[in-house]
């Protein structure tokens, strides 16, 4: 079933972090395998954040097979020396879990395709986010227990999106999870409700373009997908309207990017949406009680119509 | 099936979606008799007391304990309820099965009113996917918008939406009324097999798709027309009935309803049809 939320303060930050948190528990019901969450954090801009797994986490429900955590130090080496060869110095280092880190990178360049395939080429190391503002976090369990185990709850920022995941279409793991980078695209993330229907079509032909996928999960297609179309120039609105007929099946789904929110259903409207907007906040989530988790009061909310595409910017 | 324009059975109840030819379908009529009367309680239902009127604060409770508190109300003859801080919780009021003032001071999340038969409901606010699915009689007034799969499988009473609704509003409905004062979604009156629905704002695309039997009136743009649903030309009593049921649901009274367009089923599908609970009801 799944569940998503998204919210946009227009104009002003605020604590995206327990907000979030508070929409996607309110979600949980959807699913719980795992949750995920796109952070747009307030920072100066001058560093590159990633946010990185060397490992997945083997607790209980997961798909993953049990690793040596010997294994996860030995990645971690072999990334500081990818990074430091290419010029990249970490300035902020923070291991929140043993397969879990965080990097604050000094590092200048705008193409991060052949910087994500270096650091992603060794095996069992995957990049979750890359950008100035973003960063994607996501694990197994509930919104509260992920957040509590990353500490999101005093992340301050603009806008987040966010997924409650049941899995049906992949494993139980982090790489399945929600919510997915638009590699190589910095600070763009994506997270979907619904079940896409010629993914493999769709990902063999972006494979050929030079696109990667981390999972089998079908929800990362669209995230590789709109990341392919704003590397053919198109911006992500157009992006986001060409998916309505280049991918087929039922899905709602958001895109973020440093400035910006969108969402996007299907043709048949088989995914719920519900959506609050006033001039400087947009709240969305699969359920109402998603949105009331932050405005309580009496509100005037809608369902978008089939086919639609909003995108909003901070 | 030919066009209803060009047919020649025009009658005045297949202009209107409603058909009377002796069905040949399996019967499951069942008919009243005196001597057995005890053999039809209504089991959950109550007799209460307009007059008697009480408010219910659902903010601290789950669905399930708003709708046991609701019940015992009931129990204890209350007959106007009215229900604050419902803040889009799901699946409240469900299986209401006696006449009833029910007021929500707010909205409602999914499946909000379903089974019911027979309670008068107005919702201050929206309600989220499926409200008032599998309605039996009654009414029931949303105030603001409504979410998809608005009025599925109805088979009685009235459900009004003041604002716009999601896609597959009507779907399955066998009976009953829908009236939007908004627009509607994709796929409004997805395979209805009786009915009427009225949507004064404009639909999406795939109106009417597998439609049986029933009618939709439109009174704005239509995306498109579904499979097997067809023009039909608006009789008189096509219009006294539509004015009638406007100014019923206080809704688009002014509306000149001689524009709207009516849609029927282009085909005939007499088997599927067996007496409905409505009818039973009737019956009895």
């Amino acid at each position: 079933m799944c569940g998503i939320a998204g919210l946009i303060h227009r104009g002003k930050s605020s604590n995206v972090g327990s907000e979030l948190q508070g929409m996607l528990q309110a979600l949980k019901h959807r699913g719980e395998d795992s949750t995920g969450y796109a952070l747009y954090a307030d920072t100066d801009g001058k560093n590159f954040v990633m946010r990185f797994k060397v490992g997945e986490n083997v607790g209980e429900g997961s798909s993953s097979v049990m690793e040596d955590v010997s294994v996860y130090d030995e990645r971690k080496k072999i990334v500081d020396q990818y990074l430091s060869e290419m010029g990249a110095k970490i300035v902020k280092e923070e291991r929140t879990l043993p397969y879990s880190l965080r990097y604050e990178i000094d590092y200048n360049t705008k193409d991060l395709l052949e910087f994500s395939q270096k650091i992603e080429s060794i095996p069992g190391v995957e990049i979750l986010s890359m950008g100035k503002s973003l960063e994607v976090i996501k694990d197994l369990g509930n919104a509260k227990m992920v957040c509590d185990r990353y500490s999101l709850d005093k992340v301050v920022g603009t806008h987040a999106i966010g997924h409650a995941r049941m899995a049906t279409e992949s494993g139980v793991d982090i790489k399945s999870a929600h919510p997915f980078w638009g590699y190589p695209f910095s600070d763009v993330s994506v997270v979907h409700n619904g079940q896409l229907t010629n993914y493999w079509n769709n990902r063999r032909a972006l494979e050929n373009k030079g696109m990667r996928f981390m999972s089998e999960c079908d929800s990362e297609l669209i995230a590789v997908y709109i990341a392919q179309k704003m590397r053919e120039g198109a911006t992500l609105e157009e992006g986001m309207k060409e998916s309505l007929s280049g991918l087929d099946g039922v899905f709602t789904y958001f895109v973020a990017t440093k400035d910006s929110l969108g969402m996007a259903k299907d043709t048949m409207a088989a995914k719920p949406l519900v959506l609050y907007e006033s001039d400087d906040l947009v709240a969305m989530g699969s359920e109402e009680i998603a949105i009331r988790s932050v405005l309580p009061q009496e509100i005037d909310t809608y369902d978008p119509f089939d086919g639609e595409v909003k995108v909003w910017q901070i | 099936m030919a066009n209803l324009k060009t047919s020649e059975k025009k009658s005045k109840s297949q202009s209107m979606g409603m058909h009377t030819e002796v069905l040949t379908g399996r019967t499951q009529q069942k008919f009243f008799n005196p001597d057995e009367a005890e053999n039809f309680y209504y089991f959950g239902t109550y007799d209460v007391d307009f007059n008697k009127r009480t408010d219910l604060d659902v903010k601290n409770m789950t669905a399930p304990e708003a709708n046991k508190e609701i019940d015992n109300l009931m129990s204890q003859g209350y007959g106007t309820i009215v229900i604050k801080n419902p803040q889009g919780k799901h699946s409240l009021g469900v299986g209401i099965l006696n006449k009833l003032n029910l007021i929500f001071e707010g909205s409602l999340g999914y499946f909000g009113m379903g089974s019911c038969d027979g309670p008068i409901v107005r919702i201050n606010g929206r309600v989220g996917w499926s409200c008032a699915e599998n309605l039996m009689a009654g009414k029931v007034v949303i105030e603001k918008n409504a979410g998809s799969c608005f009025g599925a499988a109805i088979r009685g009473g009235d459900l009004i939406c003041k604002g716009s609704v999601g896609a597959r509003t009507g779907i399955d409905m066998k009976g009953g009324s829908i009236i939007v004062g908004g627009d509607a979604g994709a796929f409004t009156g997805f395979m209805m097999q009786r009915g009427r629905i009225i949507i004064l704002g404009d639909v999406g695309i795939n109106l009417g798709d597998s439609m049986y039997d029933g009618t939709i009136f439109v009174g704005g743009k239509i995306g498109s027309y579904g499979s097997d649903a067809v023009d039909a030309e608006l009789t008189k009593s096509d219009l006294d009935w539509l004015k009638r049921k406007l100014k019923v649901a206080e809704i688009g009274e002014k509306f000149d309803v001689s524009k709207m367009k009516k849609i029927v089923a282009g085909k005939k599908l007499w088997n599927y049809d067996n007496l409905e609970p409505t009818e039973k009801k009737g019956a009895i």
